[in-house]
């Protein structure tokens, strides 16, 4: 087998491992962690039942595995209620918009470096497979391009479903996302001055061998204290960025294109069954890609803490395989931060969330632009 | 990317062709990566797709433009329309005709062995060293189109 072939069947493998087997399937367990968690945060039990029915086949008792196979549940039921159309809503644009939300959130995972690179023998030569899908040098442009294309599918779900509520809710999350896209840009900027590159790739590489953006340490480089006074502004950079792609996926504290109390359910108030689970599963996707996103540029993407990766073996199989463990459990714990504070802090007023978007973090970042570019003179 | 610029002017619903032109400018970015010119497809999908388009769609729904798809055919201004495009295209045709510096097909990038062309920092180094005068001329005159619509905007306020 020639060198396209391979490449084009790795690649297929990738595409499919990470966009249908990792990413939907953390997908369905993020879902199961958030009501494990928000039950935990709330001293209630959560759903802990549902496991093989073992009760069906003539046995005494269920096994029930701490409910773990609840998103199985919740998915059947999904696919076998019943798909219901409104007689009111513009019925091409209706059904476009779900899929216009789930799509861009699962293309944006192509430029996650999800992994270092894997070697293995080949027809007798040895090749090396990077574990991203495409390495672009344009990694977080492409990002932010592509999860910007996800605002159509909320403005076309409220507006084609010609009802006031669900209008609402997507003209809210519109202006909130355009007014916080800036500052997630911005916020990111102080890190590319400092790294010097747009591709994820040798980003993650870079942190790799001289420790982590957050934590610029490494065994093999030793104390320098130039990288922790850039600390301060990459700390700064951190927090804005956070906060932003929060607002960005509409989660709590910023959550106010689906606020029940005030909008029945948001811009997907008239969606049904396997409709509104895209909704569901973009969000979340979003989620995911988001929180992938700030492990790579600020807390060392796949690499272990302190350099460690120096000293081991480059591109054997479980070296990479060990990194992308790395990098899942690194996602997995970033996701469950995401939940914690959605169950711990209450919902912004619309226009307190506007006043922070436009006044303060819009500001703060263009300080912090400006404060990173004087050390990095000082510096140098 | 032709056929939905086509859709974007014959389509009587403006959020249709709105969205026409989404497609259309997804067109143009994808021949823009695949003439390897990454950073400036990302930036049009970014700037135009992601930004402008939305705010686009969003006026045109806070609007609501029912009489707009009702409205009739208006002969003459299909008419005029035609007019005008041809003479566009009869003046392309007449200038691509008598260009013969255009025929010459560029020479290929010559990329060193086992490196990537960088076209973001090649085009961020030509635009910060020796356009840079032209760059801060086109963001003067950014701000001033911005303080002209806030400065025509709060005058609506006041009366």
């Amino acid at each position: 087998m020639d060198w396209l072939s391979f490449t084009l069947i790795t690649t297929l493998i990738k595409i499919v491992g990470l966009c249908f087997v990792a990413i939907l399937g953390l997908v369905s367990y993020t879902v199961y962690a958030e009501r494990r968690v928000s039950a935990i945060i709330q001293d209630r039990v959560g759903p802990n039942r549902v496991g093989l029915p073992l009760t069906l086949l003539g046995f005494k008792k269920d096994v029930s595995f701490l409910g773990l196979f609840q998103p199985l549940a919740d998915g059947i039921k999904f696919i076998l209620k019943e798909d219901f159309t409104p007689a009111h809503v513009k019925k091409f644009y209706f059904w476009l918009a779900p899929a216009l939300c789930l799509v861009p959130a699962l293309l944006t995972c192509a430029v996650l470096p999800f992994g270092s690179s894997i070697t293995i023998p080949w027809n007798g030569s040895e090749r090396t497979i990077p574990l991203v899908i495409a390495n672009l040098n344009v990694g977080p442009l492409f990002v932010f391009a592509i999860a910007s294309l996800g605002v159509y599918g909320i403005v076309l779900a409220g507006w084609s479903s010609n009802s006031k509520y669900p209008f609402f809710g997507s003209v809210r999350s519109t202006s909130q996302m355009i007014s916080y896209e800036i500052s997630l840009g911005l916020s990111l900027v102080p890190v590319l001055l400092v790294m010097g590159e747009l591709n994820l790739v040798t980003i993650s590489q870079q942190q790799s061998e001289h420790g982590w953006n957050l934590l610029p340490y490494s065994l093999r480089d030793g104390f320098d204290l130039n990288r922790w006074l850039l600390l301060i502004p990459l700390g700064l950079a951190f927090v804005t960025f956070v906060i932003a792609m929060f607002a960005e996926t509409n989660r709590l504290p910023f959550d106010l294109p689906e606020c029940e109390t005030e909008l029945v359910g948001g811009y997907h108030t008239e969606y049904s069954s396997m409709k509104f689970a895209l909704f569901f599963m973009g969000e979340y996707a979003a989620m995911i890609v988001g929180s992938g996103i700030t492990v790579t540029l600020f807390l060392g993407g796949w690499s272990l803490p302190l350099g460690l990766d120096n000293y081991l073996p480059k591109g054997t199989v479980w070296v990479g395989l060990l990194h992308t463990a790395v990098f899942f459990s690194k996602l997995i714990a970033f996701l469950i931060f995401f939940i914690w504070v959605r169950w711990t802090l209450p919902r912004f007023r619309y226009d307190q969330l506007m006043r922070l978007g436009w006044i303060w973090m819009f500001e703060i970042c263009l300080a912090n632009v400006l404060l990173t570019a004087g050390i990095l003179w000082y510096i140098s | 990317m032709l056929l939905f610029g086509v859709g974007v002017v014959v389509n009587r619903n403006p959020v249709a062709s709105a969205l026409c032109l989404v497609v259309s400018f997804v067109g143009l970015a994808s021949l823009f990566i695949s003439l390897d010119a990454h950073f400036l497809g990302i930036i049009q999908i970014l700037v135009y797709t992601g930004a402008v388009m939305v705010l686009f769609l969003f006026i045109i729904m806070l609007l609501d433009l029912k009489e707009e798809a009702r409205r009739a055919l208006n002969a003459w201004a299909v008419a005029g329309g035609a007019v005008v495009a041809l003479c566009l295209v009869g003046t392309l045709l007449h200038v691509l005709g008598t260009f013969p510096k255009g025929e010459a097909t560029l020479p290929p990038l010559v990329v060193p062995e086992g490196q990537t062309y960088e076209d973001t920092k090649a085009l961020g180094t030509l635009l910060f060293t020796e356009y840079v005068f032209h760059v801060q001329v086109i963001g003067l005159l950014l701000l001033g189109a911005t303080v002209g619509v806030v400065a025509l905007s709060k005058k609506e306020a006041s009366k």
